[in-house]
């Protein structure tokens, strides 16, 4: 196909072609066309069906305010749903669809819709899906979701990659048309650091779609010549296809720079879009204006477009949608469209313009009246005018230009709860007082709609907000014409008007919702869904408020308006999560052991960022149960070693060490000997439970405190709020030093033959006790420290040594332990391990239990003041019927008993009223040969023996169990101490 | 939003962690007669203006300093920083 529509001039090369297919279909067009541009010059006006009623529609702008004309770019995995054909840049081997049309785009069966648009008013999902409510998931919800939406995803995986970045300036400057490059120019030739971000392809804004003259130039030519100077200063960064899409806190802004958007495929080693933080010391919204539509009858037929995009088109890309065109105008800018379009060669059927007094032209017909309906089923043929003397006339045209004057581009003054002001000389909302701090708005977005003011105040902008002195740069001359408008927003009397094209929102819906007595903005928003969608009401919002504000007989500054928040124009998932995806999300911690354990073929499982061993499994076992049994049977009869590095490690010193531990722990730690370790309970303030672990004294001004993993972050800064909050006079420092120090459990009855291999020292019971704590050698000189803990309940030690040496140590112990077998255990087996034992853990320490649940009430000290010590006595956390935690077995060995099942007492129903408790950990202990399990049971240290009734309605689980002391494997103790 | 630190000069509010009320300072005597009203008020009830705010911030992936942070709650200003530290010290918390 020839690009039958395609006029001369124009900022294209014409000398390149670049191929495409729409919906199959193969046509031409020129580096420099969008998507929108290239179909146009081929003659297609047809490009998608609107949201509700399926009616065709065609491009309605030529920027990023596009609400009709959104395709699926790309295929395969690249596929981009909702992509503007006015912003997409053409290039050679483009590949798009058509998009929310059932069968073809010009048969969509779902047009069906049209037909009963006197049903599918504003409310009508609200009004229709009521009832019966039996229907809202199986019915209803899956036709709306097959209905809902535009575009569809390719649901495979981006093959993109997406960065993000930062950036540092004096001024930022959003938008580089006339306003923003005199800007630009006056602040770069002042020295300043200056980002000047556009989201087009070509800076220069509405220069590029002009024809005026600026100074002895064109607009375009001057906006060349600047660009160049611009680009000439080493102060001054020019960010093209650069979206500033939010105004944040204290002058951060966000950016979507589109680096590769442009391209077939990303460059290698190049990202697809980049999400630029910038932070700004001053900046200047120069981000421009917006035309706006009129309302009238069938105003949505493919050709019927804002009369500025006909004019960028015909300026910018060398092409006009059809070879006819009519205007409907309410303002002098409407004829600007007819004079550029008559000088390029194309018809004018006539300039229809609501006022009396309007230009006349020795070119073309020019009609006092209004536009009253329009003809074409897939496209324009013709419009109906009703003459101001009461004829009718109708015009001839494929495309039609609606002129309904101008909205400053206010959104980024919004973001930070800012409100517009009317300004009735321009009957538009522009800026008011309320900038995001450092903000000054320049040009047509503050209202200054002419090219002269758009210089001029650019450059003063830049002046006022750097605080130069001297005179201005001087100001090339240009055109400076006077807003001249009639307020005009709708054809009275018309049904199917369309205000917003995204949403099928009518001039009737808004009348709708008035009647139905939702009839602030906001609500106005939501009953008819004027302004949503990828839009945002860009080109609808002005005349849904101008209606409400008849209807309620009020002005439009007296309805007020909906203000905007970020983003300004639609922003994909991916750039926002950059490379933080797939395995990449979090950063991923190791364990020194890691290399070793991975060697082992052991399985991991992550632990907050941590990768823990889980367990390892070996030849001929098939199931996770069979190599932690082994590994359980194993510890306890000759020796395992387990990595524990990952529990957080806090080093404590200073002469108030002691003290400071008073505070933080509920239990005493200022009578703790040196070389001994003590189990501590830390409370929240509250009085609930917030972690637990070990203080090991290896000097009198020296602690190492450990927590548990997932607490190491939130303990460490709660140790810090003491310290520096609390207690700012204490002389007591503290360190992270969790991965200083590679750590790990060595138990079993064997594990004293074993370290002694290993270790310098004498590790008899008598020199080394249970609960001692030294810093040793091992190796004949490594230093290392020992603590005698044990998590297992056997016989057991913990020996750490600097990072660098962790994997030494872990190869060395199971040389050294071969002779006993020793076994490398994983996170399931301590697990099972520690609940033989009943000692509690993060299921326990669940951020709802206190000391008193946990079996430690007697452990919080009433002799000193620490963190909770007060509130742990509140009334409410304090006798009867308190959970306690107890130990739990099946009465029927065979049976397993699921965590998070509740307890209930014998013959009493199944129901909430009669719970008395809840399983936390439950395992199956190779060493009993049945399940066991802890939890918390109401007055449970009273019940020991009693059996109950344990249920899990959701599993289908109701055994019957008995209560013992969670104390399942050497209750007294006596293997700690051997 | 930036934090201007006193000791380190901006930094991104991304590096702090946010705890609240900076009266979680003002930790009651567990001694006093009336120990477990002063605990229970300073444990549940906070102030929540829409306006000027004393907040406590960590800083956290930075020199671990807590701060109190004045700031507008409504339009996220932040009028003066100081080390937490300091704070405590100058209300007569010490040991």
């Amino acid at each position: 196909m020839t690009q039958v529509n395609r006029l001369t001039g124009g900022q294209i090369d014409r000398d390149t072609t670049c191929n495409f297919t729409f919906d199959g279909k193969a046509y031409s067009g020129h580096p420099g066309d969008t998507l929108a541009s290239a179909l146009l010059a081929n003659g297609v006006r047809l490009m998608g069906r609107s949201f509700k009623y399926h009616r065709p529609r065609g491009v309605l702008t030529a920027g990023s305010e596009e609400p009709n004309a959104l395709v699926e770019l790309r295929g395969g995995a690249r596929q981009e749903p909702n992509t503007r054909t006015t912003t997409t840049e053409l290039y050679d081997g483009l590949f798009a669809r058509s998009q929310n049309r059932l069968g073809s785009l010009k048969f969509d069966l779902l047009a069906i819709n049209d037909r009963f648009s006197n049903f599918l008013t504003a409310g009508f999902y609200y009004k229709t899906f009521m009832w019966p409510a039996a229907f809202w998931e199986k019915v209803y919800e899956p036709i709306i979701r097959n209905a809902a939406g535009l575009g569809s995803l390719s649901l495979k995986d981006d093959p993109d990659v997406y960065d993000k970045g930062f950036l540092h300036c004096d001024l930022l400057i959003i938008g580089a048309g006339p306003a923003g490059l005199m800007a630009a120019l006056t602040a770069g030739r002042a020295g300043a650091d200056v980002i000047l971000a556009d989201e087009d392809f070509v800076l220069g804004g509405r220069l590029n779609s002009e024809t005026l003259i600026v100074g002895d130039e064109t607009g375009a030519d001057w906006a060349t010549k600047v660009i160049a100077e611009l680009a000439g200063l080493p102060n001054v960064r020019i960010m093209p296809r650069t979206t500033v899409i939010g105004a944040f806190d204290h002058g951060i802004y966000g950016a979507v720079e589109r680096v590769s958007d442009h391209l077939h495929t990303p460059d290698a080693g190049k990202p697809r879009q980049i999400l630029w933080r910038l932070y700004t010391k001053q900046t200047i919204l120069a981000a421009g204006a917006i035309e706006r539509p009129i309302a009238f009858e069938n105003n949505d037929r493919p050709g019927i477009m804002l009369a500025s995009a006909l004019r960028t088109y015909a300026n910018r890309f060398a092409v006009t949608a059809d070879k006819r065109v009519a205007i409907f105008t309410n303002n002098d800018d409407g004829h600007r469209t007819a004079a550029d379009l008559h000088a390029k060669g194309v018809k004018i059927s006539a300039v229809v313009d609501v006022r009396p007094d309007a230009p006349r032209s020795m070119d073309y017909e020019v009609l006092h009246g209004e536009i009253v309906d329009t003809k074409g089923r897939l496209g324009l043929t013709f419009a109906e005018v009703k003459l101001a003397d009461g004829n009718r006339r109708t015009l001839e045209c494929g495309a039609l230009g609606m002129s309904g004057g101008w909205n400053p581009n206010v959104h980024m003054t919004c973001h930070q709860r800012g409100r517009p002001v009317w300004n009735a000389d321009i009957a538009a909302f522009v800026p008011g007082a309320d900038l995001p701090a450092g903000m000054v708005v320049a040009g047509a977005a503050n209202g200054d709609l002419s090219t002269a003011g758009a210089l001029r105040s650019g450059a003063l902008a830049a002046k006022q907000i750097l605080g130069l002195k001297g005179r201005l740069p001087k100001m090339p001359e240009a055109e400076d014409a006077p807003v001249n408008l009639k307020p005009f927003w709708y054809v009275e009397g018309c049904s199917r008007a369309w205000l917003d094209q995204q949403n099928d929102v009518t001039v009737k819906d808004v009348k709708l919702s008035y009647q139905e007595g939702f009839r602030s903005v906001e609500h106005l928003k939501r009953y008819t869904t004027l302004g949503m969608a990828t839009d945002q009401g860009k080109t609808s919002n002005m005349g849904g408020l101008a209606i409400m504000a008849e209807l309620a007989g009020k002005t439009i500054p007296e309805v007020g308006t909906t203000i905007f928040r970020p983003p300004y124009t639609p922003t994909a998932i991916g750039v926002l999560g950059g490379r933080h995806r797939g395995q990449d999300f979090h950063p991923k911690r190791l364990t020194p052991s890691h290399t070793w354990a991975t060697e082992q073929g052991a399985v991991f499982v992550e632990v907050g960022n941590w990768l823990r061993a889980q367990w390892f499994p070996r030849a001929g076992e098939t199931t996770w149960r069979e190599s932690v049994d082994r590994e359980v049977l194993a510890t306890r009869k000759s020796v395992g070693v387990c990595d524990v590095t990952t529990l957080g490690k806090v080093d404590v010193q200073g002469t108030d060490a002691a003290a400071f531990l008073n505070k933080i722990y509920c239990n005493g730690f200022a009578l703790l000997a040196v070389g001994k370790t003590r189990y501590g309970l830390m409370l929240r303030e509250d009085g609930i439970a917030m972690d637990d672990g070990t203080a090991a004294r290896l000097a009198e001004d020296h602690f190492v405190v450990t927590t548990t993993t997932a607490n190491a972050l939130p303990v460490y800064r709660h140790m810090e709020f003491v310290r520096q909050c609390l207690y700012p006079d204490m002389d007591v420092q503290l360190i992270s030093t969790t991965e200083a120090w590679a750590q790990y459990a060595v138990a079993g009855p064997n594990s004293r033959k074993l370290l002694s291999k290993i270790v310098d020292q004498d590790l008899s019971n008598e020199a080394f006790p249970f609960m001692a704590c030294a810093n040793i050698t091992i190796c004949g000189g490594l230093r290392a420290r020992l603590f005698r803990i044990s998590f297992s309940g056997e016989l057991a030690y913990e020996i750490a040594v600097p990072t660098a040496y962790g994997d030494a140590l872990m190869r060395r112990i199971i040389e050294a332990g071969a002779e006993f077998d020793v076994t490398p255990y994983g996170t399931e087996a301590l697990g099972v391990m520690r609940i033989e034992k009943g000692h509690a853990a993060g299921n326990e320490l669940n951020g709802t239990t206190t000391a008193l649940n946990l079996g430690m009430g007697r452990m919080v000290s009433k002799k000193k003041d620490s963190i909770g010590s007060t509130l742990s006595e509140r009334e409410g956390l304090n006798g009867e019927g308190q959970l306690h935690q107890v130990g739990i077995k099946p009465v029927d060995p065979n049976d397993a008993i699921p965590a998070g099942a509740h307890l209930i007492s014998a013959g009493l129903p199944v129901d909430a009223e009669h719970d008395q408790g809840y399983i936390t950990s439950a395992c199956y202990s190779p060493n009993l040969g049945h399940a066991i399990a802890i939890g918390f049971l109401k007055d449970g240290a009273h019940r020991m023996g009693e059996t109950m009734q344990l249920v899990s309605p959701l599993t289908r689980v109701h055994v019957d169990v008995e209560i013992t002391s969670a104390h399942f494997i050497d209750p007294e103790g006596a293997r700690l101490r051997a | 939003m930036i934090i201007d630190h006193p000791l380190l000069g901006p930094r991104d509010a991304a590096e702090f962690t946010y705890m609240g009320d900076a009266k979680l300072i003002d930790r009651p005597d567990w001694q006093s007669d009336t120990a477990a009203q002063d605990f229970y008020e300073y444990g549940y009830l906070r102030d929540n203006p829409a306006g000027w705010h004393d907040e406590l911030w960590f800083h956290e992936a930075g020199d671990r300093s807590w701060l109190v942070v004045t700031r507008n709650t409504v339009t996220h200003e932040i009028s003066k920083v100081a080390l937490a530290r300091d704070v405590a010290r100058a209300k007569g918390r010490s040991k």
